[in-house]
């Protein structure tokens, strides 16, 4: 499939408002394909965050854009990504999930590397020629690797924009969740591993659509009523976004199901309540009315393209996702909080997590199953089209329009049919 | 093994225990959920922890579920009501549970492990959950019912299972 086909597979009519996604890009192994090339491998990816690797020798072995790498902070105390594959014939170098040392060495046949990634140590190297060069064997790195605010992004092109520039509007927005502690943000303890057997695309959809959530999460909202949360704070208005480069987002208030920075909701528990009071007026104090406002009464759900999920709702979740095969994902999902968060509001904010977030929450197993659901109707390859069409005449695009989701499209639209590269902004940014 | 409630020692033995982890299983295979609510105290909790952290503290660490009573009770309700989709329809699950040990004896709690293979059969996909069992069971009325019931799993992930949204 060359660039001309992709071409057809969006339509973009924003004449009459219409805009329609062809579901192969859901199923067919030769767009997954290209999406590796010409997505996952020009943009920034999400690796981790600076609060992973604390320490000096600090490291974690996990799959970033599908590849085994080993996030560490050197002795040097810089952080890096090193591919997890050893320069001699391949094997892993790190074999255990997450530690502390100040060298790797390969089970195989012994190379040993420091924690920057130099090859330190090779049994008998007498055995080889001059042209052999230890200092070419040090393990591999992305060529690019910068953070920002404790987010810590790879890429695989080497004349990506800087990462502050890639990032856009949606720094705006990543910016309202860092600052909402003085300490910095850390990501606590506990992985949430798990899959979908749907295409990674329908998650970069779903976690940031509106319009699906008094249905899908119908049960959510009535726990919600059950725990005493008024029905009227149910009735969310908000806005959806195009944030530059594939990055959208959408905001909305009040939070029905509380926010642990900082809005109250019965299921807390009045103890809570004069911290949560606190903290609200800590951030007017740091920042002014308005932004504190949006800071503690508005939710977010934030996405980083191509496929970094910032949800800023009843907790804050940090969920990033791969495709191993069009039909097939792999996710993994973190819990982001104040460094310096009270034991027992850290406490509160885990236990409100879990009410919606995670694969055993009251509303991500019934996204799980809405999206393994498209995945099993698109077998019905003469349905072609799925419809992304809502608010495309509004000038101003609510929380459940799809807005959002045309962000992210038209930025996909563009890398596949290398209309532009990911290396130079977004030609337009459609605000419809 | 002997277990003091008021002035009475009662004897528990491993088969009074396995008799009982193997009624609850039968009780949630079922879906006969709101008897299997009546196995459980007024304090009761129910947790999972996540596969990187099996000793993790859900005050501190992220789980996949940390219930209490409140919460497991709104669970069942959502999972016997329409519009848990993950449940509806309701996935056929079938527990094998075994290696049934009494680890200990403390005061009127008794603790017990066990092993647990639950076999979830959904859209014709068969997931097989693995882990082990802790129960804090307690005796109430002559009957043995559940404080604490944490299912650890082995799986390094939920792949490709995706959810844990029956009780497991």
């Amino acid at each position: 499939m060359d660039g001309c086909s992709v071409e057809n597979l969006v339509i973009d009519n924003i004449e009459d408002g219409l805009f329609r996604v062809n579901r192969r890009v859901f199923t067919d192994p030769v767009i997954g394909e290209l999406e590796r090339q010409r997505v996952f491998e020009q943009c920034w990816i999400y690796a981790g965050h600076e609060s992973e690797i604390p320490d000096p020798g600090d490291f974690r072995a996990r799959h970033v854009a599908g590849r085994p790498v080993i996030l560490t902070r050197g002795s040097d105390g810089e952080v890096r990504v090193l591919l997890n594959t050893c320069t001699h014939r391949g094997a892993l170098v790190c074999r255990q999930p997450s530690g502390n040392t100040k060298s790797f060495q390969c089970p195989y046949h012994a190379w040993t590397f420091s924690n920057h990634g130099e090859l330190i140590g090779i049994p008998g190297e007498d055995a080889y020629s001059e042209a052999f060069e230890r200092r070419e064997l040090a393990l591999a790195t992305p060529p690019r690797l910068e953070c920002y605010r404790g987010f810590i992004f790879i890429s695989f092109n080497p004349t990506i924009d800087g990462l502050v520039e890639y990032l856009a509007g949606a720094k705006e927005y990543l910016d309202l969740v860092c600052d909402q502690s003085e300490a910095g943000m850390e990501i606590v303890g506990g992985t949430q591993l798990y899959s979908m057997r749907a295409n990674w695309k329908l998650l970069v959809e779903n976690s940031m659509d509106g319009y699906h959530a008094p249905v899908t999460h119908q049960r959510y909202f009535e726990f919600l009523v059950e725990m005493g949360v008024d029905s009227r704070a149910m009735r969310r208005t908000g806005a959806g976004k195009s944030l530059g480069n594939g990055h959208a987002v959408i905001e909305s208030a009040p939070a029905p199901g509380g926010r642990p920075i900082a809005a109250w909701a019965p299921h807390f528990g009045e103890a809570r309540k004069a911290e949560l009071e606190a903290i609200r007026r800590r951030l007017e104090e740091r920042f002014g009315a308005e932004r504190a406002y949006r800071i503690t009464q508005t939710n977010r759900n934030l996405l980083i393209f191509p496929n970094l999920i910032i949800n800023d709702i009843m907790a804050i979740t940090v969920r990033t996702f791969f495709p191993s095969t069009p039909d097939y994902m792999e996710i993994a999902a973190w819990a982001l909080a104040p460094i310096d968060e009270l034991p027992e509001h850290r406490a509160m904010r885990l236990d409100n997590f879990l009410t919606f977030l995670g694969p055993g929450g009251f509303a991500t197993p019934d996204d799980v199953e809405m999206l393994e659901s498209c995945q099993m109707g698109f077998v019905n390859r003469e349905v072609e089209w799925s419809d992304i069409s809502r608010g495309m005449k509004r000038q101003h695009p609510l929380q459940n329009d799809e807005l959002q989701m045309r962000a992210f499209w038209r930025r996909w639209h563009e890398l596949m049919t290398l209309s532009a590269a990911a290396d130079t902004p977004a030609r337009h940014v459609a605000a419809v | 093994m002997a277990v003091v409630v008021g002035q009475q020692l009662h004897t528990i033995t491993r088969q009074a225990v396995e008799d009982f982890l193997y009624e609850e299983a039968a009780l949630l295979d079922e879906w006969r959920l709101d008897e299997w609510l009546e196995l459980l105290t007024e304090d009761a909790t129910y947790e999972v922890p996540s596969t990187d952290t099996p000793d993790g503290d859900p005050q501190n660490t992220l789980f996949l579920i940390a219930d209490d009573k409140t919460r497991i009770r709104s669970r069942v309700a959502q999972l016997l009501g329409k519009s848990a989709w993950a449940e509806n329809p309701p996935s056929r699950t079938r527990r094998m549970i075994s290696n049934v040990r009494i680890r200990q004896v403390e005061g009127e709690a008794i603790h017990v492990m066990a092993n647990f293979v639950v076999y979830r059969l959904r859209f014709e996909q068969m997931d097989t959950y693995v882990g082990r069992y802790e129960y804090t069971l307690v005796p109430r009325d002559g009957r043995l019912k559940i404080r604490g019931r944490k299912a650890i799993l082995d799986l390094e992930a939920l792949r490709p299972h995706g959810k844990v949204s029956f009780i497991l």
